[in-house]
C-alpha cells in the first residue's frame, strides 16, 4: 500500500509476521487484545490490488502442498472443532432446540474418540454458539459455566435493510441479554456505489454499540461485486474497529470460498503490518467436510502464521461440519469408517 | 513430537509420505539392469557394456542400471523406425488417433506409479509429478490424439519427415518424452528418443506402456544412454529431424553437427526469463507466481522467472513479502506431499549451481537464504535471493537452474523491458499488473517466445511453448507444434524450367570485367541501397555484373562484410516498421506493387537484356511479380494468429511476430520475382531485411531500389548489399543481431549458413542446393513462406473477477 500507512491507535506496528512471537493456545482467546481501529485512510482502499485468477492458483496448490496425515490430522481437527461457531438461524429455531445445540457445543466430540485420543485433557468445547437475539438468553443460560461465548446475528441479519436505530437496539439489547459477540451485516449497498467513509461510520457506531461484546462484521462477499470490494470492505471494517471479519450470512446464494477468503485473509495481514492489530478471520456457510476445513486451517497458518490459529482469531460458521469432522475423528480412532447416526445430533 | 494435545497446541506439520513401495517393487524386478527398448522388444546394448547408475538424488539411493546405447544400437533403433514408418505414415489419421488415445488413457491408468517413479529418479515434489507433470503427459496425448485424427483435413498441404530423433532434459523427463513424442507419432513420423541418462526410467516404463497397448514395433524407440548416444542420433544419416531440449551450449552444437545434412532441427534452449512486477501488481498474489517461477522444480526449469524486476517504489516491499513467504517454505523429502521443494537432480548440478551463486556473491550480489530445514542428506539446496545485483554481474546473465532468484530495480515500464531484454536468452517472460494497457504492452515488447501475464509457469497442449533468440526455435504444442513434425507436400512446378538448379558461373570479379557493356549513352552507377539511401561499397570496389551471355552489363558495388554490417545497423534502427500496423505494411507493399508496375516494359526489358529472358518469359516474370507482391499485401493483415484453448480460464493468444532483422540470400533464376518472393514475405510479416540479390543478375535488384525509394518505404526497412553471395551470406549468418536468414543457393553454402547460425542459434530457411519454381503459386508463395518470417509468441492471459462456488448455507 505504498505510503499510504494506517496508523494504528496503541500498538507498535511489528516489522512482519512474527509465527514465533506468541505460542497460541486456547487460554489465550480471553487476552486476546482487542481491535482498536483506526481513522478512516480512503488512500489504502485506492492501493487494493486483487487478482482472483492468481488467488485461485495459490488456494487450488496448497491443497497439494499441504496436509496433515495420521495425528497430525486428528489434532487439526480437534482444533478445527474448537473454531466452530456451532449455528442454528432458522425461523423455526426454538429454545428446546437451542438447548440441544449448547449442549453439542459444551460436547462436541465424543468422549470415548477424545479418550481413545488422548485428548480428553483438553475440554473440548465449540467456539460459540451463534443465534438470532431472542434465542440468546436461552443459549447464555445453556452454557453458563462452560466459557463458551454466545454470539448473536445482529442489525437486520441478513440484509441489514431495517432502520438504522433499530439495527443499533439490537445490537444493545443481544449485549444486555448476554452476548458475547455480535455478528453485524455490513450495509452491501454502501460497497457497491463506493461510499467507504458511510461504510466506516456505519460499522463504528456498530462497534461503539457493542460496548465489551466482539465485533463480527459479515461482508456477504456473495453481493460485493468484485474481488476489489471484498477486499476495501475488509480494510475498512477493520478500521473502524471489527475484531473479526466474517464473509458471509449463510443466506446469500454464494458464501464463504477459498480464494475470498484469501482476500480477506491477506487484508488482515496487512492491517496488522500496517497498525500492528490482529483481527480474526471467520469463514462461514459452505464449509461443511473435515477437508476442507483442514484446507483451511493451513490456509491460516501459511499466510498469516501460528497466532492466528486460535479462537481469538478464527472461527467457522458451521452446524454441520461437525458431524463430518466428528466421523473423521471416529475413522481414525477405529480405522473404520464411521456412520452419522453414531454421533449424538447438534 | 507426536502427542495429540501437543501436535493441538503447536499446530505442527508431521509427514506425509507418499507411498512407493509397489515403484520400489518394479525396480527390484530390474535390479539386473534395464535394456533398450527398440522395435518393440527389449534388448542388450549389442556391444556396448557400459552402465549408467541411477539414483535417487534426495537421497542416494541406488534406483537401477541404465544401459548405454552404443552407436550400433542407434543404428538398430533408426533402422527399426525407418521400417515401420511406411506403414505407420500411411494409416489413416483416425488409426494413428486410436494409438495416442490409448497411450493417454494408459498413462492416466497409471498415472500413480508414473508420478513416484519420477519423484523417486528425479527429485521433484511429488505433489508436482502428482499435479502438474503427469497430468501434462496426458493432456498431451489427448491433444495429439486430435492432431492425428485431424492433419489430413486440417493440415492437407503437409507430410510427416520419416525417422524423427529426440533428445530431452532430465527436468522433466516424462513430460518432455511426452512433448516430443505424441506430435511426433501423431503426424506419422517413427521415433528414437533418448532421455537423459539421470533420469531414464519414467522413459523405460512408458516404453513398457507402449508395448500394452500394442503400439506396432519400431514407431517408438527408447535408447538409454549418455551425450554420446545423443551424438550417434544426432549424426544419424537416416535421420529426418532431430528435436532437442536441453542447454543453449549443447543446442549450438547439435545445430553445428546437422548444418547441410538437410535435417530439420527444433531446438528448446535455455532461459533467463524475467519476472517483472509493476507497482500497480497484486503484490501478495505476486509472491506465489515467484514460488511458482523460480521454486517450481527447484528452479531447474527452462523458462523459470529467474531474473525478478521490480519497480523501485515496491521492491522493500515486495523483498519483505518474498522472505516472509520463503521463512514459511519446506524443503525436504520429494515423496512427502507437503513440501515446497524436493531435491536437486544431481551432485553436479547442485555444485553447478553454488558455484555460480558464490561467483555471484563474489562479484557484489547480497545472498539471503531462510532459516528453515533442510535435510543433512541428500542433493539440497535452499531457495536463494540474491540482491544488489547489477547486469554485469554473472548470475545476472547466466542461468543457473537452480532454485535462485536474482532481484533488480526499475524505473519505468520503458526501462522494465530494455532491461527484460538485455539478455541473450527469449524463452519466457512473466508479467504482473492489473493495468491491462500496461501488461499487453510489455507482451507485445518482450522478446520471449511465452508470456505469462499475472501468472507464470503454465503449460498446455494446445498452446505453442519454445523461445526467441539463444533459448531456440520452434514450437512444442498446439497447430504451431505440428508443423514442427511436417513439411510442405510442394505442389508440382508450372515450368521445370524456371526450376533449374541455380546458375553456378560466378559473375567475373571487377578485375576480371571481361568485355565492356558496349554502348550506352549515360554510364548508370549501380550501388547498394542502405538505410534508404544508395551508397558505394564501403570498400570502394565494384564487380561487373554479366548478361545471360556474358558479355558485361554493368557495373555493381561489391559488397563485403563492413557493408553488411551497415545494412544490418539500418535494419536494425528500423524497427518502426515492425510496430508499423499490417495495414500500414499492406498499402506500402501494394504501392511498390503500383510503382513497379508503371515501369513494366523498363523492367521487361532488362529481363531481357541482364538475364536472358524471352520475351514471353519476362513478360510472365514480371507479371508474376507484380501479383506476389499484391500477395503480400494481401497476406499482411491476414497471417492471423489464434487463440488458444488450454483448460483454465485464460485467453492464450497466439501471435505472430516477426523475427526482427532477417537476412535474405536470393537465387539467380528469375532474379526479380525470386527477389521479391522472398523479400515480400518478410516485410509484410514485419521483418526489415538485408538482402544479399542475385549474384549472377544484381542489376534487377539495383533497379528495383528506385522503385522501392518512390513507394514510402522506410529507411532501413528494404536493405541490398550486391556482391558474392557465399561470402556476404556467412557474414549475415554470423551477425550477432541478424535474427533470421533465408538461404537460396548452393549445398555447400546451406551448410555453411547452417554452421554458423549456431552463433547466436537464429531461424534459417536454407534450400540446400535444390531449386524452387518460382513462378508457381505452390512453390513460389503462401504461407510456409510467411511461417518462416514469423515466430509464435504465447501470451496466456487468465482472467476473473467473479467468485464462484461456495454454495450451501451452515
Amino acid at each position: 500500500m505504498g505510503d499510504n500507512t494506517i496508523t494504528a491507535g496503541a500498538s507498535t506496528p511489528p516489522t512482519g509476521r512474527d509465527k514465533q512471537a506468541d505460542q497460541p493456545s486456547l487460554s489465550l482467546v480471553d487476552s486476546v487484545v482487542r481491535n482498536a481501529g483506526s481513522d478512516f485512510h480512503p488512500a489504502g482502499l485506492d492501493a487494493v490490488r486483487i487478482n482472483l485468477s492468481a488467488l485461485e492458483r495459490r488456494v487450488s496448490s496448497l491443497a497439494g502442498r499441504r496436509t496433515v496425515k495420521k495425528q497430525w490430522q486428528a489434532a487439526w481437527l480437534l482444533r478445527a472443532v474448537s473454531f466452530i461457531d456451532l449455528t442454528s438461524l432458522s425461523g423455526d429455531d426454538t429454545p428446546g432446540r437451542i438447548r440441544r445445540l449448547c449442549a453439542k457445543a459444551r460436547r462436541p466430540v465424543r468422549a470415548d474418540i477424545l479418550a481413545a485420543l488422548g485428548a480428553a485433557d483438553l475440554n473440548l468445547t465449540t467456539g460459540a454458539v451463534c443465534v438470532y437475539h431472542e434465542m440468546v438468553s436461552t443459549a447464555v443460560d445453556a452454557l453458563e459455566g462452560s466459557g463458551i461465548p454466545v454470539a448473536a446475528v445482529s442489525t437486520g441479519f441478513p440484509a441489514g435493510l431495517s432502520p438504522l436505530e433499530t439495527r443499533l437496539r439490537e445490537i444493545e439489547l443481544s449485549v444486555a441479554d448476554g452476548a458475547a459477540e455480535i455478528d453485524i451485516v455490513i450495509s452491501r449497498r454502501h460497497v457497491l456505489t463506493g461510499h467507504w467513509q458511510s461504510l466506516y461510520d456505519e460499522v463504528k457506531a456498530y462497534r461503539q454499540a457493542c460496548g465489551d461484546a466482539r465485533l463480527k462484521t459479515i461482508l456477504a462477499t456473495g453481493e460485493l461485486g468484485s474481488m476489489a470490494n471484498i477486499a476495501k470492505a475488509s480494510l475498512v471494517c477493520m478500521m473502524a474497529g471489527a475484531d473479526f471479519i466474517k464473509t458471509s450470512t449463510g443466506m446469500e446464494s454464494e458464501n464463504a470460498t477459498l480464494p475470498v477468503s484469501l482476500i480477506m485473509v491477506r487484508m488482515i495481514r496487512e492491517f496488522y503490518e500496517q497498525t500492528g492489530q490482529r483481527v480474526g478471520f471467520k469463514p462461514a456457510g459452505g464449509v461443511s467436510s473435515a477437508k476442507l476445513a483442514l484446507s483451511y486451517l493451513a490456509l491460516i497458518k501459511e499466510e498469516l502464521g501460528d497466532a492466528w490459529l486460535n479462537p481469538g482469531y478464527f472461527r467457522f460458521g458451521a452446524s454441520s461440519l461437525l458431524g463430518d469432522i466428528e466421523r473423521q475423528l471416529e475413522h481414525s480412532v477405529t480405522g473404520h469408517y464411521a456412520a452419522s447416526n453414531h454421533h449424538p445430533l447438534a | 513430537m507426536n502427542d495429540i494435545t501437543e501436535i493441538f497446541q503447536a499446530m505442527s506439520y508431521g509427514p506425509a509420505p507418499e507411498q512407493a513401495d509397489y515403484v520400489e517393487d518394479w525396480l527390484g524386478r530390474h535390479a539386473s539392469g534395464f535394456e533398450l527398448f527398440i522395435d518393440g522388444q527389449w534388448c542388450q546394448p549389442q556391444t556396448s557394456t557400459e552402465t549408467i547408475t541411477s539414483r535417487n538424488p534426495a537421497s542416494g539411493q541406488v534406483l537401477g542400471k541404465i544401459a548405454s546405447a552404443g552407436k550400433d544400437d542407434v543404428d538398430a533403433a533408426v533402422a527399426a523406425a525407418a521400417a515401420a514408418y511406411p506403414r505407420w505414415s500411411g494409416l489413416p489419421g483416425h488409426e494413428r488417433a486410436k494409438y495416442l488415445y490409448a497411450l493417454a488413457r494408459i498413462v492416466q491408468k497409471n498415472s500413480r506409479f508414473l508420478a513416484v517413479l519420477e519423484t523417486l529418479d528425479n527429485g521433484k515434489p511429488i505433489r508436482e509429478s502428482r499435479d502438474i507433470d503427469v497430468p501434462l503427459v496426458a493432456r498431451h496425448f489427448y491433444h495429439h490424439a486430435g492432431w492425428a485424427q485431424l492433419l489430413d483435413s486440417e493440415m492437407p498441404d503437409q507430410q510427416s519427415l520419416g525417422v524423427v530423433g529426440q533428445i530431452i532434459p532430465w527436468n522433466f523427463p516424462l513430460l518432455m518424452l511426452a512433448w516430443k513424442i505424441a506430435p511426433a507419432i501423431a503426424a506419422g513420423n517413427c521415433v528414437v528418443l533418448k532421455p537423459a541418462e539421470y533420469t531414464s526410467l519414467s522413459a523405460l516404463y512408458f516404453a513398457q506402456l507402449c508395448q500394452e497397448v500394442n503400439l506396432p514395433p519400431g514407431v517408438i524407440n527408447i535408447v538409454t544412454g549418455a551425450g554420446e548416444t545423443g551424438e550417434h542420433i544426432v549424426r544419424h544419416p537416416g535421420i529426418a529431424k532431430i528435436a532437442f531440449t536441453g542447454s543453449t551450449p549443447v543446442g549450438k552444437k547439435i545445430r553445428e553437427q546437422t548444418a547441410g545434412t538437410g535435417k530439420k532441427l527444433t531446438l528448446e534452449l535455455g532461459g533467463k526469463s524475467p519476472f517483472i512486477v509493476f507497482e500497480d501488481a497484486d503484490l501478495d498474489s505476486s509472491v506465489e507466481g515467484l514460488v511458482d517461477a523460480i521454486w517450481f522444480n527447484q528452479g531447474q526449469v527452462c523458462c523459470a522467472g529467474s531474473r525478478l524486476l521490480v519497480q523501485e517504489g515496491i521492491a522493500q516491499r515486495l523483498l519483505e513479502k518474498i522472505k516472509t513467504r520463503l521463512q514459511a517454505f519446506r524443503v525436504g523429502d520429494p515423496l512427502d506431499k507437503a513440501i515446497d521443494m524436493g531435491a536437486i537432480v544431481d551432485p553436479v548440478q547442485h555444485a553447478r549451481i553454488d558455484a555460480l551463486v558464490n561467483a555471484g556473491v563474489a562479484e557484489g550480489a547480497t545472498r539471503w537464504q531462510p532459516a528453515i530445514d533442510c535435510p543433512d542428506t541428500g542433493c539440497f539446496y535452499l531457495p536463494t535471493l540474491l540482491t544488489d545485483v547489477d547486469t554485469s554481474n554473472t548470475v545476472a546473465s547466466e542461468e543457473i537452474f537452480g532454485p535462485v532468484l536474482t532481484v533488480m530495480t526499475f524505473r519505468t515500464m520503458k526501462e522494465a523491458v530494455a532491461l527484460a531484454n538485455n539478455i541473450r536468452y527469449g524463452l519466457a517472460a512473466s508479467i504482473w499488473s492489473e493495468n491491462i494497457n500496461r501488461a499487453l504492452e510489455v507482451a507485445s515488447q518482450v522478446k520471449a517466445g511465452v508470456v505469462w501475464v499475472n501468472c507464470t509457469n503454465q503449460f498446455d497442449a494446445a498452446c505453442g511453448f519454445g523461445g526467441y533468440r539463444e533459448s531456440g526455435f520452434g514450437r512444442e504444442g498446439g497447430k504451431e507444434g505440428m508443423y514442427e513434425y511436417l513439411k510442405q507436400r510442394e505442389g508440382k512446378s508450372s515450368k521445370a524450367g524456371n526450376a533449374a538448379p541455380v546458375i553456378a558461373t560466378p559473375a567475373p570479379h571487377a578485375d576480371d570485367a571481361g568485355r565492356g557493356t558496349g554502348a550506352v549513352v549515360i554510364d548508370q552507377t549501380a550501388k547498394h541501397y542502405i538505410n534508404g539511401k544508395q551508397v558505394r561499397a564501403d570498400n570502394g570496389l565494384s564487380r561487373m555484373a554479366l548478361d545471360a551471355d556474358g558479355v558485361g552489363a554493368g557495373r555493381v558495388a561489391d559488397g563485403s562484410r563492413k557493408d553488411i554490417r551497415d545494412a544490418v545497423e539500418a535494419a536494425v534502427k528500423a524497427g518502426s516498421w515492425s510496430s508499423a500496423t499490417a495495414h500500414t505494411r499492406a498499402q506500402i507493399i501494394y504501392y511498390i506493387a503500383e510503382n513497379l508496375g508503371r515501369r513494366e516494359s523498363e523492367f521487361r526489358q532488362r529481363l531481357m537484356q541482364f538475364a536472358g529472358a524471352s520475351r514471353k518469359a519476362a513478360r510472365e516474370e514480371f507479371a508474376a511479380t507484380l501479383s506476389r507482391l499484391f500477395s503480400y499485401a494481401a497476406w499482411a493483415d491476414k497471417f492471423d494468429g489464434a487463440v488458444h484453448t488450454p483448460p483454465v480460464r485464460n485467453v492464450a493468444l497466439a501471435v505472430n511476430e516477426p523475427l526482427g532483422v532477417m537476412g535474405i540470400v536470393c537465387p539467380d533464376v528469375t532474379p526479380l520475382l525470386s527477389l521479391v518472393s522472398l523479400v515480400a514475405p518478410a516485410i509484410a510479416m514485419g521483418n526489415r531485411v538485408v538482402v544479399v540479390p542475385s549474384e549472377r543478375f544484381p542489376l534487377l535488384a539495383t533497379d528495383f531500389y528506385q522503385v522501392l525509394e518512390t513507394s514510402d518505404v522506410p529507411a532501413g526497412t528494404v536493405n541490398l548489399v550486391t556482391g558474392e553471395r557465399d561470402a556476404l551470406a556467412t557474414v549475415l549468418a554470423e551477425h550477432h543481431q541478424v535474427d533470421g536468414l533465408w538461404y537460396h543457393g548452393s549445398a555447400a553454402g546451406s551448410a555453411a549458413v547452417e554452421l554458423a547460425s549456431a552463433c547466436n542459434v537464429k531461424r534459417t530457411w536454407v534450400n540446400h542446393g535444390q531449386p524452387r519454381d518460382w513462378l508457381s503459386a505452390a512453390q513460389g508463395e503462401g504461407r510456409q513462406f510467411l511461417r518462416e518470417a514469423c515466430q509464435v509468441k504465447n501470451i496466456w492471459l487468465p482472467y476473473g473477477d467473479e467468485s464462484r462456488g461456495g454454495k450451501g448455507g451452515y
